[in-house]
């Protein structure tokens, strides 16, 4: 079983590189931003990691995933090139999405990446099919769709929960509680604040989770997805976290105050995680610094190969609008 | 050797189709709302729970948005769904899905997902259902790119369009109008399969044009035949594909008999007769004759009452009407 998961210092460490990766490179789009190399809505994971990074874990090559606007965590996390989502951000041809989608719609055939939805709850429907259609064509894959805690107050969350359970789909909903709607705190917008007591009511199997713990993320994910490959129907985890950054790069923050912030800043996942490695001897200053540095080099060759992208001629512009055929 | 035609009702030529694809395909599946053990709404898939099964023909529960979108990631994933939505009243609580996600996704990733989807519905007025059960939306899914829109008004699209359309690599809405469920035709064993792509004329004639689509098509062949006796040889072009329009066949019929009456069970306010009038305006200007004529719907919410409900669609007398004050203005 894999209730206890065993924290050695290699799974430990690649936790760890796999959030700061996120990190840095969050940090690296937001400089982008006010250099205006990108441009657009542009909505930042820090503070997140711990919820992207935990579920991948649990993931197989042939899962899919449905994810948000808010979603390069999960595009890293989930494996796609580092450079090709950066060029999607600058618009370029070479962009995991062409340069049609930008930072709020990546898309990636290859992982079964199902974007980057922009319009809130408007994934858990698109979830509800690929489990369907996998359930016939790809037995034991699972769907694992990510949606913030604004989504439970759209229909298409309680139509999806519900239809997922009737039909015992192998969906994984995973709601990243973070508190705000994009300004709007949980309790003003909710009646039962408890998002996972919401599926609880459809019959699905639901736990609240730290989602400031990659490690909690991670167990919870592999019961879970255990679960759900057996043949047990959708799963639902609440991951309670918290977004450090605005809500976009357009946000005064007036719904939350600093100090609230500063106390969710202490059970910051990276540094918790990185001082309990250390202080484990399962990670060493120079691997850390290696870890540091390679980071930095791969966003820092994202960059250069964001830079190096083409822009998509204008004459193709109407191309794919409708499709001539369905890539196999 | 000629086989007889075989004579069926609309309702009977939408379900064969359905029995066909689910036949042929076993990616092939269809949902909807009573679409299993009540047979459908409208009766097109009655019988089919009993012979497909529950997989196959999935009953529902009432939830619009989830029907739909479950029916965009299936397709994403390798499914070919067919949805049923009631009526595309009811199709108004799935628009997010229809057109953020169906319409949007292909272009939206660089085309590296299609969207082979059927969506079903049923469309228009005349059977006293009032407002929340009789209107006529196609037009407005036509206004968007990435859809293509198919309104069969005979007894063969009803029976060979829904092959062509989930051989489609896009999505499909296909309107099917509530009064023609119960009409019959003929369908000619040596057909097969149509076409999704192009209009027809279903009737020809030199003096005028008659665009139209849907139950307006048999209101249009009977303005045609009053028109005939008073010597006005109308011609009646079956729009069928109401996205992406026939440009070809609608300009080519438009530019023989230089006047052109549009009916369109819609309003007219920003309708798809708008459309084509806007096109012949800014394309055929100069190969008419007379000022382009449309009969829609009037501008009122679909009323129950019988006389009301025939005084707010397009009838045979408004069309005849129309024709007449262009093929022999005073």
């Amino acid at each position: 079983m894999t209730d206890k998961l065993h924290l050695d210092r290699a799974h430990g460490q690649h936790l760890l590189r796999e959030m700061l990766r996120i990190r840095r490179f969050e940090a690296k789009c937001a400089e982008l931003y006010q250099a205006q190399k990108i441009r657009g809505f542009l909505h930042l994971y820090d503070g997140q990691e711990a919820v992207a990074v935990g579920v991948m874990q649990a993931l197989n090559k042939d899962d899919a995933v449905v994810s948000t606007y808010r979603e390069h965590g999960h595009a890293l996390a989930r494996g796609i090139g580092i450079g090709p989502i950066m060029a999607e951000m600058f618009g370029k041809v070479e962009g995991c999405s062409r340069g049609r989608g930008g930072s709020m719609h990546l898309f990636d055939r290859e992982s079964r990446f199902l974007g980057g939805n922009a319009i809130v709850g408007g994934g858990l429907p698109l979830a509800v099919g690929t489990a369907l259609a996998d359930r016939q064509l790809r037995p034991g894959a699972v769907t694992a769709c990510f949606f913030g805690e604004g989504a439970a107050g759209e229909g298409e969350f309680h139509e999806s929960l519900n239809l997922a359970a009737l039909w015992k789909l192998p969906v994984l909903f995973v709601c990243e509680n973070n508190l705000y709607a994009m300004g709007v705190p949980l309790a003003l917008a909710e009646a039962q604040t408890d998002v996972f007591r919401k599926a609880a009511g459809y019959g699905i199997e639901a736990e609240q989770v730290d989602g400031m713990n990659p490690v909690a993320v991670e167990v919870a994910a592999r019961r879970a997805v255990d679960a759900i490959r057996a043949g047990e129907g959708p799963r639902f985890l609440e991951c309670r976290t918290y977004r450090f950054r605005a809500h976009s790069m357009f946000d005064a923050q007036q719904y939350r105050t600093k100090e609230e912030i500063e106390v969710w800043k202490a059970r910051d996942p990276i540094p918790r995680l990185r001082e309990w490695l250390t202080q484990g001897h399962l990670m060493s200053d120079a691997e850390l610094a290696a870890i540091e540095s390679e980071i930095a080099a791969e966003i820092e060759a994202a960059v250069t190969f964001a830079e190096a992208g083409t822009l998509e001629p204008v004459a193709d512009l109407e191309r794919f609008a409708t499709m001539d055929a369905v890539p196999q | 050797m000629n086989e007889p035609p075989i004579r069926m009702t609309y309702r009977e030529a939408c379900r064969q189709a359905i029995r066909d694809a689910l036949r042929r395909d076993p990616r092939c599946f269809i949902m909807g709302e009573d679409v299993g053990l009540y047979g459908g709404c409208y009766a097109v898939t009655k019988g089919l729970l009993e012979e497909f099964g529950a997989d196959r023909v999935r009953d529902t529960p009432l939830a619009e948005s989830v029907i739909a979108g479950a029916g965009v990631g299936a397709a994403m994933a390798g499914l070919r769904p067919i949805v049923e939505l009631m009526t595309c009243n009811f199709s108004l609580l799935a628009l997010d899905q229809i057109m953020n996600s169906a319409a949007t996704i292909p272009h939206m990733s660089g085309g590296q997902f299609a969207v082979p989807l059927v969506i079903r519905m049923a469309t228009g007025g005349g059977r006293q259902l009032a407002a929340q059960h009789s209107h006529s939306l196609e037009g407005w899914y036509a206004h968007i790119p990435g859809l293509k829109v198919l309104a069969p008004s005979t007894v063969e699209d009803a029976r060979f369009m829904l092959a062509s359309a989930l051989d489609d690599p896009n999505p499909v809405l296909i309107f099917e109008h509530i009064v023609l469920y119960n009409a019959e035709g003929d369908l000619d064993p040596a057909v097969t399969a149509v076409d999704i792509h192009s209009a027809k004329v279903r009737r020809t004639g030199r003096d005028v044009t008659i665009l139209t689509y849907g139950n307006s098509l048999p209101k249009a062949l009977a303005a045609a035949g009053e028109l005939a006796d008073d010597g006005i040889e109308a011609e009646v072009v079956d729009l069928r594909v109401l996205r992406p329009l026939d440009k070809e066949t609608i300009f080519a019929s438009v530019a023989r008999t230089r006047r052109c009456v549009i009916v369109d069970e819609g309003w007219k306010s920003g309708s798809l007769s708008a459309e084509i009038a806007a096109r012949l305006a800014e394309d055929l200007f100069f190969e008419l004759d007379a000022p382009i004529r449309r009969v829609c719907s009037r501008e009122v919410p679909v009323p129950y009452a019988a006389h009301l409900e025939e005084a707010a669609l397009p009838q045979i007398a408004d069309i005849v009407a129309a024709a007449r004050g262009l093929a022999k203005p005073q």
